[in-house]
């Protein structure tokens, strides 16, 4: 048995036989030729091959992915038939008397160095589209077919890096899961295996020379692990958690696509709590109608210096996009007490759960908070975003954030940067928003309830110490009773209101919200299907 | 000959698939057509040199165009980059 770190692209478990895909014979001899134009000849015919190739592809991927993942494709056939790129294969043919796939394989490396070089990312990722290109010309040159292996059982990929049509050309009925040595999480493997709900690992550490096809593999895209030949008790475990996810997936089936409506005819919505970007994929998956928080302290925790804006904007610009139209709530960085980042030096506090965090850091440092801003109102463009705000005790704060909000949106406008106005809510869950409830109501676009909070605060329960459980009630009048004052305060000034704390997810307290008048519940994707089959057995 | 200036507006500048459309929409014009960012020039019919300019975001374009159909081309290629980026 053989344990192999790896970064997870896409979660989910898979076990099997592991298919090792070697680069199809790329390499290439320069051998002199007498006939130079029959060579060119020979280039474009294969151009003509690739490039039919290249559209059977594009229509594939576009049934199979959607359009705006296919569009690679097309971008592809007309690399191919790039003036410079094919000027540059006949003038090595003709001056230096060479054959073909010689002449493809010098022009491709020249052309990916090229982009390799550029100081951009995107650009840089460019450069393996044309080693990508370059290979499947060569390919035709030697009258291969470059239509992928074919397996008869399901595998587990392992490859060196994938390129976007490896992938596709895959049968996707025939792969477990990919795991690959190369790529990043932008990489179109990357986003293509996530579209396709494949398990998928990149940067696993190991020697693709010491496995072979048919060993027995285990991909743990939860832990991040890709274990060779696992012992018997992995395999029993991992069995467990695939029927377990099977059964899920069951539920999901059957429930995909119902509304969330009791029998009476009452509706709710049902959004997905999500923590990273990563997420996304479950809350699609669940069929969220959108997400109700988006907690956006990911970015800040766990690294050496803030992220910047850029940063911020792409990871803000996938969600919304990822989530094609659907409601995606931001969360703006809620740190501080138990969530804490290094480069930030907060400081211990005596009582950090009533100290200095969230709203109140974006406040007082205010560079933080106008650098979120810009990020969430240009990734606005892309999609349907809202954004949410922290720990709000006063109408005073929620001022002080629309004289920053609106700073910000002037700077965008005087940059000439492309950005858009959005809902506005805040976060309900200190007892001194519920009381002035009515008043906030009328400056925001929503009510977003955080019980975890709010019961903490209410109680003066400190939810880690276990010596409070016995006087804890999830279920406590105080609670439920602010929760309809907030309702009700929400819905006179005609905005709406939602639960995003462990209690919107409460099962027994489903029909209470609901008979309340609560919009919406944001839960964690894997509740979604529960809390629909309760909702739809609701008188 | 005849030119115009553009500011980029699309967030992620002339990438790859706008790039490919705006080849295909420079082809079709006798015209020679030609994209310079200050710092660097490139045939509109060329994606790969056009891709390598890596123009971004709020960076202004100069579009040139010579040739016998240029009026034509220039309203059309003109309102490509007005629609598209």
């Amino acid at each position: 048995m053989k344990r192999i770190a790896a970064k997870t692209v896409y979660k989910g478990i898979a076990l099997g036989k592991i298919h090792v895909m070697q680069k199809s014979d790329s390499s290439v001899n320069r051998s002199r030729v007498d006939d130079p134009e029959n060579e060119i000849l020979r280039v474009h015919q294969s151009i003509d091959v690739a490039e039919s190739q290249l559209q059977e592809l594009y229509d594939k991927a576009v049934k199979e992915v959607g359009e705006s993942n296919a569009a690679i494709f097309e971008v592809h056939q007309m690399m191919l038939r790039d003036l410079d790129y094919v000027e540059s294969i006949e003038n090595i043919i003709r001056t230096q008397q060479v054959n073909a796939e010689y002449a493809v394989a010098v022009t491709g490396d020249n052309f990916a160095e090229m982009f390799a070089g550029m100081d951009d990312d995107y650009m840089k990722a460019r450069s393996a589209d044309v080693k990508d290109i370059s290979e499947r010309l060569i390919c035709c040159l030697k009258g291969g077919t470059s239509q992928g292996d074919v397996f008869k059982e399901p595998v587990i990929i392992v490859a060196d890096d994938l390129a976007p049509s490896e992938t596709v050309t895959l049968d996707k009925s025939k792969i477990l899961a990919f795991v690959t040595v190369h790529g990043s999480t932008n990489s179109h493997t990357a986003i293509l295996a996530r579209t396709m709900n494949i398990p998928a690992l990149i940067g696993a550490e190991m020697n693709l020379d010491e496995l072979k096809s048919g060993m027995d593999a285990l991909v743990n895209g939860f832990s991040g692990e890709f274990i060779i030949e696992p012992s018997e008790e992995i395999r029993e475990e991992a069995k467990r958690n695939i029927q377990k996810e099977k059964e899920k997936q069951e539920l999901l089936e059957q429930l995909k696509g119902k509304e969330n409506v009791t029998l009476s005819g009452k509706k709710i919505k049902l959004y997905a709590n999500i923590g990273s970007i990563g997420d996304l994929g479950y809350a699609l998956e669940n069929d969220a109608g959108g997400v109700g928080l988006f907690r956006s302290e990911f970015l800040y925790i766990g690294k050496n210096e803030l992220p910047s804006e850029e940063e911020q904007f792409q990871i803000y610009k996938q969600a919304v996009q990822n989530m094609a139209g659907k409601k995606v709530i931001i969360r703006t960085l809620d740190i501080g007490a138990d969530k804490q980042a290094d480069y930030l030096n907060l400081g211990k506090e005596d009582n950090p759960a009533l100290g200095y965090r969230a709203i109140r850091i974006c406040l007082t440092q205010t560079d933080i908070f106008k650098t979120q801003l810009r990020a969430l109102y240009r990734a606005a463009v892309y999609g349907n975003l809202s954004i949410m705000y922290p720990m709000i005790i006063s109408t005073e704060e929620v001022e002080k954030i629309k004289k920053i909000t609106a700073e910000v949106k002037q700077e965008l406008a005087a940059d000439n940067i492309p950005y858009k106005d959005v809902e506005e809510g805040i976060m309900i869950e200190t007892p001194a928003a519920v009381m002035i409830s009515d008043e906030l109501a009328k400056m925001v676009d929503f009510f977003s309830v955080g019980t975890n909070d709010l019961t903490q605060y209410t109680l003066a329960i400190d939810r880690q110490n276990a010596k409070l459980d016995p006087f804890y009630n999830p279920h406590h009048k105080a609670i439920l009773k602010m929760l309809q004052i907030v309702t009700d305060n929400a819905h006179k000034e005609g905005k709406w209101i939602g639960i995003c704390g462990e209690l919107g997810a409460d099962p027994e307290l489903t029909e209470t919200f609901i008979n309340m008048g609560v919009d919406e519940l944001s839960v964690a994707p894997s509740a979604i299907l529960k809390l629909r089959s309760i909702i739809r057995q609701i008188p | 000959m005849k030119k115009f200036t553009y500011q980029v507006k699309d967030q992620m500048g002339i990438h790859a698939r706008p790039a490919g459309m705006l080849i295909n929409e420079a082809k079709k014009y006798k015209s020679v057509i030609t994209i310079d960012t200050g710092a660097k020039k490139a045939e509109l019919t060329r994606l790969m040199a056009v891709m390598a300019l890596g123009v971004k975001c709020g960076q202004t374009v100069t579009v040139t165009v010579e040739g016998e159909d240029e009026d034509k081309a220039l309203s059309e290629i003109k309102s490509f980059f007005e629609a598209n980026l």
